[in-house]
């Protein structure tokens, strides 16, 4: 029975440990895409950056988690001077502002390649780890999902209950419209991408302690990102939470049954499923069922 | 005005060319091009610069000291950039355009067999100073790092005899972690031991979590770990934050990865290597050539087994070519036959195999402290690649270009 108990406890521990990644690696990348209709392929680099700032600020003795506040707001500052001088040129472009942002992103890459050398010393994960049984599990990985979950919960009152939360919807659902009742479009639309890109670097700055930083280290999240947002679809609430949660699921089962190469198997094979069944991921499905 | 300036222009050019004959008459020769193809960028640049470093400190060693056969060195290098269509292109390049006989390169199994094909075509010479899983049976290439029954065939015995027969293994899932896995599995079966569970990990995987549970289950007496790459090499920083504590065992990491100096210890405590260069080697030779190195390029922050390897490669280059007199292909290969191509790396006596044509070392075991500081457990004074010599690969007689392992032997 404990037994049992304990195969369950750590089942749910990994399907809570990849939906934190998931919600997380995709959380960005879902509001610039749901909002403004951009691809953003620097997706990863913005990661990077959160994950470098977060290191360099402890290495330099400050505590973790103002560490990757200040990564997170980086990456966001970061974002803003890209729409303002980049990204805003491309807006009802939607391939071109793809090319746009990979050659950004293929720039970043190279670049901090050059300028900050090819690895890293990570600053060690901190908070030890519990034991169940046969298995020990890292008490981190318990914060990165709390943060996870702040972030949905964050987002959730961000969206719904403030004045930019109103004007951002509106944006999104008719910017002709809401420009002429006098919402500043342009702002918005800066700001949040400011916001997706702050989200990156805030995965970055949470998960930099477990990873070995590298310029190209922001790669290992956007494959899993790019499939929680096509699943979900535009919305982060509706659509990126429960994709990340029913990718959790599976990823986690499959990889538990035949190894991390049938894990990515399963997520992948899902995203082909939800595109020919759920074109529009579980958002558009939801929308349309409350419509 | 403008027969001034054809003056000037003329005794301009009449002084380079006066300065070009007296370069050529103190240097009567040109240089000997080689060919270096080495990742500078990409996912594991931090661990083949090393080898781009120790190319070039053994070159500017050979030509201070004379050159080769009285021709000084010169190298042709590009950055293929961790992308194997590069490395074959460049191979190409180097060969076809720059007229390059001999290329000193490739990093990973799959670029190697990438451009493998290319030199065997165009009668070149591949120096892959490298270890790796084994098997390739080519007279075109040399290999001058470590092989299986060198790594593998000391460590595995080792392992099992201190810790236990009950085997795991996490590997990088391309060419090189499925057949370091296929030799980890024949060594520990024919061992009497046993294989808990194999898990091929696709290149770029950084998250751990399910892997370091799966392990947990099994409950092995000691892991095998043949992870590949940055991404990858989270598995060590995260198996430590969830209290994994378990012996392990590898082919690549610390000699090659200098993980204990990247990581926060005691992430990498209780890892077990066998290589034929650490650093750490405490032999005279070998602490002239890490002073050596350590004068030419202050912030290498390790001198790891590849870069050892490369710059052996190209002194055990210049011993061929010195016993062929010649630096003809053909000649080179006669005196490999003769057995008796050695030289003293800084590692120790290196021999190169006539059968194989792949290098003897010297194998090192050592094993990580909590702190970080590594311990020799145990010495192999030499160990023989005799594995291809015994399936029956002799380059002496026969040159089937091909590569071997323990599932695809040659058909007699």
């Amino acid at each position: 029975m404990t037994a049992f108990v304990y195969q369950f406890l750590a089942f749910a521990y990994q399907v809570a440990d990849v939906f934190a990644f998931l919600v997380l690696a995709a959380g960005g990348l879902a509001i610039i895409f749901g909002m403004m209709g951009i691809i953003n392929m620097a997706h990863g680099e913005f990661i990077t950056c959160g994950a470098y700032v977060t290191t360099a600020l402890v290495r330099a003795g400050l505590p973790l988690p103002v560490g990757i506040v200040m990564g997170a707001l980086f990456a966001g500052v970061l974002g803003i001077a890209l729409e303002r001088t980049i990204v805003r040129r491309f807006y009802n472009r939607p391939i071109d502002s793809l090319v746009v942002t990979w050659g950004v992103s293929l720039i970043a890459t190279q670049g901090a390649l050059l300028v900050l050398g090819s690895a890293w010393t990570s600053v060690g994960t901190p908070l030890g780890s519990i034991g169940f049984g046969d298995y020990s599990f890292a008490l981190y990985r318990l914060v990165m999902l709390a943060v996870a979950i702040g972030v949905l919960v964050g987002l959730y009152l961000l969206f719904m209950k403030t004045r930019f939360g109103v004007h951002a919807r509106a944006t999104m659902q008719n910017p002709a419209m809401a420009r002429a009742l006098g919402v500043p479009t342009e702002r918005i639309y800066a700001q949040t991408f400011g916001l997706g890109a702050a989200l990156a670097g805030l995965a970055g700055g949470v998960y930099a302690p477990t990873l070995t930083l590298s310029p190209t280290m922001g790669t290992g999240f956007v494959v899993e990102s790019f499939v929680t947002v096509v699943v979900g679809g535009a919305d982060v609430l509706t659509g990126t939470a429960p994709a990340s949660a029913v990718l959790a699921i599976i990823r986690a089962a499959c990889t538990a049954a035949w190894g991390q190469v049938f894990g990515l198997i399963g997520l992948l094979v899902t995203v082909c499923i939800v595109i020919r069944v759920l074109p529009e991921g579980f958002s558009g499905w939801l929308m349309r069922r409350r419509a | 005005m403008s027969m001034l300036r054809n003056l000037a222009i003329a005794s301009a050019a009449g002084l380079m060319l006066g300065v070009s004959a007296a370069a050529a008459l103190a240097d009567d020769k040109p240089p000997l091009k080689i060919g270096l193809l080495e990742d500078h960028s990409g996912d594991i640049a931090i661990f083949t610069m090393p080898k781009v470093h120790g190319a070039h400190l053994a070159v500017d060693e050979i030509n201070a000291a004379g050159g080769i056969l009285g021709r000084k060195l010169e190298i042709i290098e590009y950055d293929p950039q961790f992308d194997n269509a590069k490395f074959q292109e460049f191979a190409r390049r180097l060969i076809e355009k720059d007229g390059v006989q001999v290329i000193f390169g490739a990093a990973t199994s799959a670029s190697r067999e990438a451009i493998r094909p290319i030199i065997d075509k165009d009668n070149a010479l591949l120096f892959y100073a490298q270890q790796y899983e084994g098997g390739v049976c080519d007279g075109n290439m040399i290999g001058t790092g470590g092989v299986p029954e060198q790594q593998f065939s000391t460590l595995i015995p080792y392992m099992m005899e201190k810790y236990g027969k009950k085997v795991y293994v996490i590997a990088a899932d391309y060419n090189f972690g499925q057949i370091s896995t296929e030799w980890t599995r024949k060594l520990v079966t024919e061992a009497g031991g046993q294989i808990l569970g194999a898990e091929l990990i696709p290149l770029g995987v950084s998250q751990f979590g399910q892997t370091i549970q799966n392990i947990q289950k099994a409950k092995p007496d000691w892991l095998m770990t043949l992870v590949v790459g940055n991404a990858q090499s989270a598995f060590y920083e995260q198996a430590a934050a969830a209290g994994l504590h378990i012996p392990m065992g590898s082919s690549i990491t610390i000699g090659l990865g200098f993980e204990h100096k990247r990581f926060k210890p005691p992430t990498m405590q209780g890892m077990h290597v066998v290589m034929n260069w650490f650093e750490e080697i405490d032999r005279p030779a070998a602490k002239a050539f890490v002073a050596r190195w350590h004068a030419k390029y202050p912030n290498e922050t390790y001198i790891n087994d590849m870069g050892e390897n490369e710059y052996s490669a190209i002194y055990m280059y210049k011993k061929l070519a010195e016993m062929a007199g010649s630096f003809d292909l053909d000649k080179i290969r006669a005196q490999i036959a003769t057995g008796k191509a050695c030289i003293d790396a800084p590692e120790g006596q290196i021999c190169i195999d006539p059968k194989s044509q792949h290098a003897s070392h010297q194998m090192t075991l050592l094993s990580v402290n909590a702190d970080h500081s590594v311990k020799v457990e145990k010495v192999w004074p030499r160990v023989d690649p005799y594995w291809l010599g015994q399936i029956g690969c002799d380059l002496t007689k026969d040159d089937p270009k091909e590569q071997y392992t323990p599932s695809n032997l040659p058909s007699k």
